[in-house]
């Protein structure tokens, strides 16, 4: 969907402002945050990309307005209401009441150092070949569906080159809504600045991003 | 600045147990939700924060590059396969399950950003910095990468190309730096402690100078 998570040559933000011996939290809440993602996550009932959908369908302002963990937070809220775990109500008022979901699984304490070093890979084994080579001229669709992509607005329309072909990945434009899991041979595909940006563009600049096969057209 | 300043530092009733802002009493009223159905293990939570804390952050990374600088056989299987070479030093997992090393040279720099959301190497850098996850940086970095490189003070030498890495899937990229001047002869050890999380987002390079005085 186009909205305010896509960021990418947006102006008016101002220059990046890095903070001077940045601690790794701002607030013990942050940390709270940081776990119950990985945690509830870890139930099994949304996928990643379900979780950056509801995050990024935040009405813009709120969006804009928050910081990540906020953003992070509030997107876990409709997440667990929206999959039957937790009621409006209880995240109202604090206290438990009847909302109920059996969660594939609960990770436990115990598991957490072997659950993380192993994460989640995300690639397939392949069904089809790959219908691009390393060097293809290729070019970006034009779309702009109400749902989730990760084909961001700027590389929209684009031509750019085959640089890499990373394997067979999970595909998240249907999985971030529920549906069954598929995979789309996944490429690096890189176009210049000038091609993106326009002639005023640094020529001697380039960006590459991840793109799903269905996402390129040959060009 | 009022005169009456000395008295307000005495005012931390917001500081006590039992009053909260309103986000800490959200968090709060969540997590024991979540711990009393059932859905999470207190002790998963504990253990997760620990390991951020504590275990997975730049050094990593740091290794990882000095390891690069001094075994050239290790700095190919890197650029072969980044998962497969990092794992070797026994990094991997959530967050960075498909790592690419993104080599500077002197004809190309390289900078990592995730325009759409906050994606970030998390195994070999860490958790990533607010400003990495904020709209500056994440608009500005496609658009006028060397602008944003002038944000954090960093100019490239004249026709050093600059290439960017956007975050689209769940690859991770890490940006291995050119070892700089002056350091021959070091060891690993000595490698890894000039080697800054900034240099390998690629917003910083880094320095002999700035190592050990």
């Amino acid at each position: 969907m186009n909205s305010a998570h896509d960021l990418g040559g947006h102006m008016g933000f101002g220059p990046v402002v890095p903070e001077e011996n940045e601690p790794i939290f701002h607030a013990d809440w942050e940390k709270k945050v940081l776990a119950i993602n990985v945690a509830a996550g870890a139930m099994g009932a949304w996928t990643i990309d379900g979780i950056r959908h509801a995050r990024e369908s935040l009405p813009p302002a709120q969006y804009l307005s928050s910081s990540y963990y906020q953003i992070w937070l509030a997107a876990l809220d409709k997440v667990l209401v929206g999959h039957g775990f937790l009621s409006e109500e209880e995240l109202k008022s604090g206290i438990p009441g009847s909302a109920r979901r059996e969660p594939k699984r609960v990770l436990k304490g115990e598991e957490v150092p072997a659950v993380l070093r192993r994460g989640f890979p995300y690639e397939r084994k392949a069904t089809a070949p790959a219908r691009f080579k390393l060097g293809d001229a290729v070019r970006t669709i034009v779309m702009h569906p109400q749902h989730h992509t990760r084909l961001p607005r700027y590389a929209r329309g684009k031509q750019g080159v085959i640089e890499r072909i990373t394997g067979c990945h999970v595909f998240p434009d249907t999985g971030a809504h529920g549906a069954p899991e598929t995979a789309q041979w996944l490429y690096t595909v890189v176009f210049t600045g000038p091609e993106l940006w326009g002639r005023d563009a640094d020529p001697a600049s380039s960006v590459s991003i991840e793109a799903w096969e269905s996402y390129l057209e040959p060009a | 600045m009022s005169g009456h300043d000395h008295h307000h530092h005495h005012d931390h009733d917001h500081d006590h147990d039992n009053h909260f802002t309103p986000i800490e009493a959200r968090v709060k009223a969540l997590e024991s939700l979540l711990v009393e159905k059932g859905y999470v293990d207190p002790a998963a939570l504990d253990a997760i924060v620990e390991t951020y804390e504590t275990r997975v952050g730049p050094r990593n990374g740091a290794r990882v590059v000095a390891k690069a600088w001094s075994d050239p056989a290790y700095a190919e299987r890197l650029k072969q396969d980044g998962t497969a070479a990092v794992a070797e030093l026994g990094y991997g997992g959530r967050g960075g399950e498909h790592i690419v090393a993104c080599f500077n040279t002197p004809e190309e720099h390289n900078l990592i950003v995730c325009t759409l959301c906050s994606c970030y190497p998390w195994p070999v850098l860490g958790l990533p910095p607010v400003w990495y996850k904020s709209p500056p940086y994440r608009a500005k970095a496609v658009i006028d990468p060397r602008g944003t490189l002038a944000d954090f003070g960093v100019t490239l030498p004249a026709g050093q190309r600059i290439r960017v890495w956007d975050s689209t899937a769940e690859t991770r990229f890490i940006v291995i730096p050119m070892r700089p001047e002056g350091t021959e002869g070091w060891s690993e050890d000595e490698l890894a402690e000039i080697v800054t999380r900034d240099s390998m987002i690629g917003v910083g390079l880094p320095s002999a100078v700035s190592a050990r005085k």
